[in-house]
């Protein structure tokens, strides 16, 4: 099933992806809209994880996996021999399950990325920080205590840290694979909020779980089934009137 | 009628099935205290033993410590003065040891532990490194007389004692790091890479920073190692005795193990050097204690500051 629209910033054409010999994703194709919230959902195992790890080349760090197809970024495929998947990991940003600050001050997680790159006026790296945790609404809750290890920070402001340590790389797109799953409710509403607000400037594609929360924050929604894209439309039409049965009894609970 | 009977005889049934079950806990709880005991009996038995064998070296050697005894070098056929040359020579070798293990101990490790993947290559090399740990000193010794100072006409020096002394430590290094190196979170390295750094800078800035308590630990007990070590420095670097203090790293040198060696067996006056013998004994061990005592320090300090 090809979804093709007009103002895509990363196209999977064709996917096949193994883990050994086990099969994890067949035949994928979907584009992913600039600007817009796509959000990742089905059972576990059914391959959304690893959709959207391929997305960054994040599944090159498991030994034994093997890609077949492409992933088109900005019509180049990001799976080419020439490409530099460190190159590509700068530009698409991600967010881990479990909040995973360094054990470093939160001021020193945030600048860790840029500094690498070669920001290192003072002044920049300060302004830097402060820009990416105010994007991360952490700024008020943090800004006088840069200096304190991030580890001592509640969950829900470790994963904000984490968020504002990837928009600090300033990424065109950010993927988030069940950013929510280990925080509590109050945590997980200022996420979701944070989403809503960060769309305007960058392209997220998210992994969930919860249906309610697919249905409350993306534009699009793609539905997974045993590594299959089962159904992929905007978000209140697969939500409300889905095509496939599948979805229907997915999305109503009569499995998963 | 039916009713009482079932109940009588479930009551019998019960209390016999108790009785065994109490003899049962009683031979369960018999076996526990008797492997308590053992457990706590060896555990004393070591801590006795250790603690005997430091307090004998205590007692015999401390009348012979004195400043002099720290700062001169022996004379009289080494029946009298100090054992300088001696200390500075094990500090000089060990030293030497160190900073040629470290950096290839630590190397190797993060070769292994970061970018190998597991295969008979990899099996061959850890392989490898645990054999060299079983390999007996006498025999680094002879590999060091063989290829340093030999094949390599470095001659009998603190350059191929320390080389010596270097591989004999760099199973121990290469262990420390590679333990310390697996214990740091993968997390920590996906969150890393997924910003978009390199492998590289990755293990430079995130792993190796936080694996380092781990590795300063194992290769501090590897200097204490080297530092006691007779056999791999006997015929590479020591000398029987040398009363002017080594110019260059192509120079012999005194070092405490082997003083004590020299002056245990081989001397003329074997009785009569016998305070000094412990008391060269009582240095060496201090030292070492010393060194191990630090590497105690620098990890519960660096424990404290690491957050997960």
């Amino acid at each position: 099933m090809v979804m093709v629209r007009n103002n895509s910033i990363i196209k999977v054409r064709n996917v096949d992806f193994y883990y050994g010999n086990f099969r994890a994703l067949m035949d994928i194709s979907m584009d992913f809209e600039k600007n817009r919230v796509t959000a990742l959902i089905g059972p576990s195992g059914c391959g959304k994880s690893t959709l959207l790890r391929l997305l960054n080349r994040m599944n090159d760090l498991i030994d034994g996996t093997r890609v077949k197809g492409e992933v088109l970024f900005e019509d180049r495929n990001i799976y080419d021999p020439g490409v530099d998947p460190v190159e590509i990991r700068r530009r698409i940003g991600m967010v881990f399950q479990k909040p995973n600050p360094f054990p470093k001050s939160i001021f020193n997680n945030i600048i860790y990325g840029p500094r690498l790159l070669g920001v290192t006026g003072k002044g920049d790296l300060r302004d830097l920080a402060e820009q990416s945790l105010k994007q991360a609404v952490l700024w008020d809750e943090v800004k006088d205590i840069l200096g304190q290890s991030a580890m001592m920070l509640s969950g829900g402001q470790q994963q904000r840290v984490c968020i504002a340590r990837a928009l600090a790389m300033k990424p065109d797109i950010l993927l988030m694979d069940e950013p929510t799953s280990a925080l509590d409710p109050i945590s997980t509403a200022k996420i979701e909020e944070l989403i809503e607000e960060l769309k305007k400037q960058y392209t997220i594609i998210i992994v969930t779980h919860n249906m309610q929360q697919a249905a409350r924050i993306s534009d699009y929604t793609g539905f997974f089934y045993l590594g299959e894209l089962i159904e992929y439309s905007p978000a209140e039409k697969l939500f409300t009137t889905p095509d496939v049965k599948q979805t229907e009894d997915y999305i109503t609970g009569r499995f998963g | 009628m039916s009713t009482i009977q079932m109940v009588s005889e479930e009551e019998v049934m019960g209390s016999s099935s108790q009785g065994k079950a109490i003899s049962n806990m009683k031979w369960r709880y018999f076996k526990q205290n008797l492997f308590l005991g053992v457990v706590r009996l060896s555990a004393l038995i070591i801590a006795v033993s250790l603690g005997g064998f430091l307090f004998y070296i205590f007692v015999n050697g401390l009348g012979a410590i004195s400043w002099d005894f720290l700062t001169l070098p022996p004379r009289d056929s080494m029946t009298k003065g100090g054992i300088m040359p001696a200390i500075l020579g094990t500090v000089y070798l060990t030293s030497g040891a160190i900073i040629i293990a470290l950096p290839l101990g630590v190397m190797s490790a993060v070769y292994l532990s970061e970018y190998a993947k597991e295969g008979p290559v990899v099996r061959i090399i850890r392989i490898g490194v645990n054999c060299l740990a079983g390999v007996p000193s006498i025999v680094f010794g002879l590999f060091g007389l063989g290829l340093f100072v030999v094949f390599l006409q470095f001659g009998s020096c603190i350059l191929s004692g320390a080389l010596t002394l270097g591989f004999l430590i760099l199973p121990t290094i290469i262990g420390a790091s590679e333990e310390a190196l697996k214990a740091v979170p993968q997390t920590f390295r996906e969150a890393s890479l997924a910003l978009g750094v390199s492998r590289w800078q990755t293990i430079l800035k995130i792993v190796l920073p936080n694996a380092l308590p781990g590795i300063l630990t194992g290769s501090i007990l590897g200097i204490g190692r080297a530092a006691g070590e007779t056999a791999p420095i006997m015929f590479t670097a020591a000398a029987f005795f040398t009363a002017k203090l080594p110019a260059s790293i192509f120079d012999e040198v005194m070092a405490l193990p082997y003083h004590i060696y020299v002056l245990a067996t081989a001397g003329t006056h074997i009785e009569q050097t016998r305070p000094i013998q412990y008391g060269t004994a009582l240095v060496l061990v201090t030292l070492v204690l010393g060194i191990d005592l630090i590497a105690i320090m620098i990890r519960s300090y660096m424990r404290k500051r690491k957050g997960w």
